[in-house]
């Protein structure tokens, strides 16, 4: 089971490097700066395009690079030129703006709408003419209103407030899952990495295990079987659970960057002064990991936003008197013939929520790290 | 530049540009050359020359997008290449022109067996059957030297070793006994030893079939003994061109005489220092409005920053491109003469 | 390879045993059983009930006996289908679930390679754009959104598919959940083929095969499409996971009697051995599927040896 999911290539080590005649009067590596950030990559050419921009294009060889050497100075703009290449990737703006309306809309939105019309996600109304389920911008006696933007359900709520009020959990979900399998990817990571050896084989094998289990099986009967108490309970049993079974890829990558990272120079010098070994780890290793994670865990809070979804729609998840894009979802599916507006607007809003975090963080990707090319 | 009479390619004013988020590059920027049936020619410079979008451009074979061949002719026989159908230009490659290029371990494909390799180009260009492709493709291993070709002929290319792929990749260009061999720095990837071997082998076959080659490299040691002309590239320009003896006794641009003081010498006195050419070469997408190589130039004057230098005739087969070309030459001369001869 | 495959059966049983053993502790360890949840029963048959099923025992004999069975692949009575044993339940619902998955899983692998590679040789079209960004929503869109609509626009409005329930293999009503199914897929297929095909065409040997005078369609089909394909052939292993959790989904939205289905109300009816046995049945497929995907790369890719 020690076999990574992607088998190893045997590669021979070949001096690739095209011999340039002059790398020996470049004088330098392509140096590290002070801070000990690893120089921005060479600019490549990119097509100029805005989906997956896979910037390294097949020109001869290194022609049209930039010389190494007019990166030295680049180090510390690392993450200013990241963000410009973000702000150049149209679909990642769009993500990013979003997300950004989405998550607003979810804190204030609530509010606003009890000051404006007096509904809250839970509020009934007292006329029982009224509990029942009103399409989109109508009022009850079917003339144009803006009372209830997205209608009401069955109980006669409002679904905007449902809504909003349902991304505030789907969201928390997101980043907390997300939060919890970060600082359990990342300790597991940085240790195998850093230690080597026998911890290392013993981590990432255990790692290796847990891939091939199919955890959400597991999930279902965790979250079945102690779930149910009380619908807070259910939430943090959710953020738990999710943050515990995301956190496999996580390990790996920041793995990976660390082993890269930990034989290069700063390291010995912090190393040489009598650094302690945790202290390398957090303080040096880790943020110069830290392109690639931020890019998996943005990644990671739309799969995670998707798993919960997934279990409040079987029941397992978030429960009445809270409620999720998931759950309100499911509750719309129940009505879907008569009343479709109930599964659409919490559905929709879901996706576009998905979708805009999926944009942003292959935006990311392809800002932090032009030459990471993973799906 | 001689007529185009007797000439097997004729490249004019070529012009190949990149589109990149810096901006244009303009990697092959106004590049022409003649190449004789049965000659060499050495094109050398350092990475980021244009060299080899040069000669990818001969065969259309620049990515597009980012790459455009921009203006220009590539005449084989006459007849233009860069204005042919594409139909057309895929039955000349590896028919009549055919590549080697500079990485073997990545060159082939790493899927297939080398046979097959072999067999897919004569089986598409000379119809051959099955059985004959691979009779060929076991002839052409023993051509290139390789031990035991028949037995080792399935092998998967990983199971070689980089100058034992380097020979299957000179056996696929050879296959169909091409007018031209482009050979885009066939060594550098390899052991020192290999590459004696690997140039060795080309000299040979060349001789033996009277195949035209393009040799490129960064090396001026490689071509010194194996071209008749040479040219040198600097920042997607031609900066000097002659005959291969002419350069290295009396070269003309400062440039390649840097380049030549690089080249470790065993014939030099012992002791002193390889010369290394100051700065790094060009950001090709930013040149300077100037001699793109006066920032480097151990002999640079205020025109040189200000001007593009000028194309000087030196002699009738020798040309360079430099404000002071004339006084370069001169001074070169001069210098053979106090050494006393011809240098190699 | 041959020692390979051994050597990965050999570590397969362990690991089905801890994916069990971990499944029964958190059973176990959760508070209630079957017997509190469905129907209250006096003290006295309850008692025997438990003696009968050696729930009074310790939780070790009690392990021991489950494992002892496991091991002899037989899996008991279910506790809520008292008549059938689990070893029935599973027979009775592979079937659904393998049609509905290996139907979904071959679409998706026809339509995402061919959408991924065209998207791949003109990257930046108009076709690129569109079919990444459908990839990108086929992502995005939870399979409980798309299925429910596919349903209101197909059946629901237009009359042209019937919206539910398990019909036998050829049949109008797989269409739906079968399309439900497979657009994860197709999306991640897609996208994996288009990043795979990407970066070999731009390869050196791909550069070779065109110096060769290869068409452009012998350079894709020979040359590329191997190397391509290789993300694809890696992603198998977890498409099976996706697609367990995907069956239970589309099986709950259009009522198929599937394993998923089976396994969701297990768990809320707390039947535990029928979970078991169902935990135990898919753990034990993803790991040979994962041996047999290994396989199948190797085979691809002359250069891994095991």
């Amino acid at each position: 089971m020690s076999e990574e999911r992607t088998p190893q290539v045997p590669t021979e080590q070949v001096p690739n490097e095209e011999g340039r005649p002059t790398r020996a009067v470049a004088d330098s590596d392509p140096a590290l700066t002070p801070r000990g950030t690893p120089p921005a990559p060479p600019v490549r050419p990119r097509a100029g395009d805005e989906i997956h921009a896979f910037p390294e294009t097949a020109v001869g060889e290194g022609d049209v690079r930039v010389p190494e050497g007019a990166q030295v100075v680049a180090g510390t703009s690392l993450w200013k030129d990241a963000w410009k290449r973000l702000l150049k990737n149209r679909l990642a703006v769009f993500g990013m703006i979003v997300v950004a309306i989405i998550a607003f809309a979810s804190v204030l939105g609530p509010g606003i709408i009890k000051r404006a019309t007096g509904f809250e996600y839970d509020t009934i109304p007292a006329d029982s003419n009224l509990v029942r389920s009103f399409p989109p911008l109508t009022a009850p006696d079917g003339s144009f209103s803006w009372t209830h933007p997205m209608g009401t359900d069955s109980a006669g709520r409002d679904i905007l407030a449902r809504v909003l009020q349902g991304g505030r959990i789907s969201l928390a979900v997101g980043l907390i899952s997300t939060l919890v399998s970060l600082i359990i990817g990342i300790t597991w990571g940085a240790t195998a990495g850093y230690l080597g050896g026998k911890v290392d084989d013993l981590l990432m094998r255990i790692v290796d295990v847990l891939y091939a289990i199919p955890y959400m099986m597991i999930v279902i009967v965790l979250l079945a079987f102690f779930g149910g108490q009380s619908p807070l309970y259910q939430i943090f049993l959710l953020f738990a659970a999710l943050g515990a079974v995301s956190w496999l890829t996580m390990a790996r990558i920041v793995r990976g960057q660390v082993i890269s990272l930990k034989n290069q120079e700063f390291v010995l010098a912090a190393r040489a002064t009598g650094v302690s070994t945790p202290k390398i780890i957090f303080r040096h290793l880790v943020p110069n990991a830290l392109g690639p994670v931020i890019v998996y865990a943005t990644l990671t809070i739309p799969s995670v936003m998707l798993s919960e979804a997934f279990l409040s729609f079987l029941g397992l998840g978030v429960q009445a008197p809270y409620s999720s894009w998931g759950s309100l979802s499911s509750e719309g599916i129940q009505n879907i013939a008569i009343f479709p507006w109930q599964l659409i607007f919490p559905g929709v809003t879901m996706a576009l929520t998905l979708f805009s975090l999926n944009f942003l963080g292959d935006g990311l990707r392809d800002a932090l790290d032009p030459q990471m090319r993973k799906f | 530049m001689s007529s185009q009479n007797g000439n097997l390619l004729s490249v004019r004013d070529l012009r190949t540009y990149f589109e990149t988020e810096d901006g244009t590059v303009r990697a092959v920027d106004g590049i022409s050359f003649d190449l004789k049936r049965g000659e060499t020619l050495g094109i050398v410079g350092e990475s980021g020359s244009g060299k080899s979008v040069t000669n990818l451009s001969v065969i259309r074979l620049i990515q597009s997008p980012p790459g455009r061949i921009v203006s220009g002719e590539v005449l084989f026989h006459g007849e233009d290449i860069l204005s042919l159908p594409a139909e057309e230009v895929r039955r000349i490659r590896g028919k009549r022109i055919s590549m080697i290029f500079q990485d073997p371990m990545t060159s082939l494909n790493p899927f297939m067996r080398i046979s097959r390799q072999l067999m897919e180009i004569t089986q598409l260009h000379l119809g051959h059957t099955k059985e004959q492709a691979y009779e060929h493709a076991v002839k052409m291993l023993e051509t290139v030297g390789i031990p035991e070709a028949r037995a080792r002929a399935d092998s998967y290319p990983h199971e070689f070793s980089g100058g034992m792929r380097q020979r299957v990749m000179i056996a696929m260009a050879l296959s169909c006994e091409p007018e031209l061999l482009i050979a885009d720095e066939p060594t550098t990837a390899l052991d020192v030893t290999i590459q004696a071997q690997i140039l060795e082998l080309i000299r040979k076959l060349k001789e033996k079939t009277g195949t035209s080659v393009i040799l490129i490299t960064h090396d001026l040691g490689v071509v010194a003994g194996m071209t008749d002309d040479i040219i040198v590239m600097y920042a997607g320009k031609i900066f000097e061109q002659a005959p291969t003896r002419e350069l290295f006794a009396a070269p003309g641009n400062p440039y390649t005489k840097a380049l030549l003081k690089s080249v470790p010498d065993p014939a030099h006195e012992e002791g002193t220092d390889l010369y290394q050419i100051p700065g790094l070469p060009p950001d090709v997408a930013h040149l300077p409005p100037g001699c793109p190589f006066a920032p480097r130039c151990f002999r640079v004057e205020e025109i040189c920053r200000r001007e593009f230098p000028p194309f000087v005739q030196l002699n009738a087969e020798h040309f360079s491109l430099c404000h002071f070309a004339a006084e370069v030459y001169a001074e070169s001369s001069a210098e053979r003469e106090a050494k006393g001869g011809v240098g190699r | 390879m041959f020692r390979f495959i051994v050597r990965r059966l050999i570590v397969t049983v362990p690991m089905v045993l801890i994916v069990i053993t971990l499944t029964w502790g958190l059973i176990r360890l959760a508070p209630g059983n079957f017997y509190s949840t469905d129907k209250k029963l006096p003290p006295a048959i309850e008692k025997n009930i438990r003696a009968k099923y050696g729930l009074d025992q310790p939780w070790y004999v009690q392990y021991g006996r489950m494992m002892g069975n496991i091991v002899r692949l037989d899996f008991g009575n279910s506790l809520k289908y008292e008549t059938e044993t689990v070893n029935d339940i599973l027979k009775r619902t592979l079937p659904v679930s393998a049609t509905l998955g290996v139907l979904a899983y071959l679409i998706a692998l026809v339509v995402g390679i061919l959408f991924g590679t065209l998207a791949a040789l003109k990257p930046n079209s108009k076709l690129d754009y569109v079919s990444m960004a459908l990839a990108m929503l086929g992502i995005s869109l939870p399979n409980f959104v798309l299925g429910p609509i596919l349903v209101l626009l197909f059946s629901l409005s237009l009359y042209w598919l019937p919206p539910a329930r398990w019909n036998g293999f050829p049949s109008w009503n797989l269409v739906l959940p079968v399309l439900t199914l497979s657009a994860i897929y197709m999306a991640y297929i897609a996208r994996l083929t288009r990043a795979g095909m990407l970066e070999v065409l731009r390869s050196d040997y791909i550069r070779t095969a065109r110096a060769k005078g290869l068409s452009e369609r012998q350079v894709v089909m020979r040359h590329a499409l191997r190397g391509g394909l290789l993300p694809v052939i890696s992603f198998t292993g977890p498409a099976l996971a996706i697609l367990i959790t995907g069956t239970v989904v589309v099986e709950k939205i259009f009522a198929m009697p599937g394993l998923g289905n089976y396994f969701l109300n297990a768990n809320l009816n707390r039947d535990e051995p029928l979970i078991i046995g169902i935990v135990a049945f898919i753990s034990i497929t993803v790991l040979i599927f994962n041996l047999l995907v290994d396989i199948a790369y190797a085979y691809v890719d002359p250069r891994i040896r095991y």
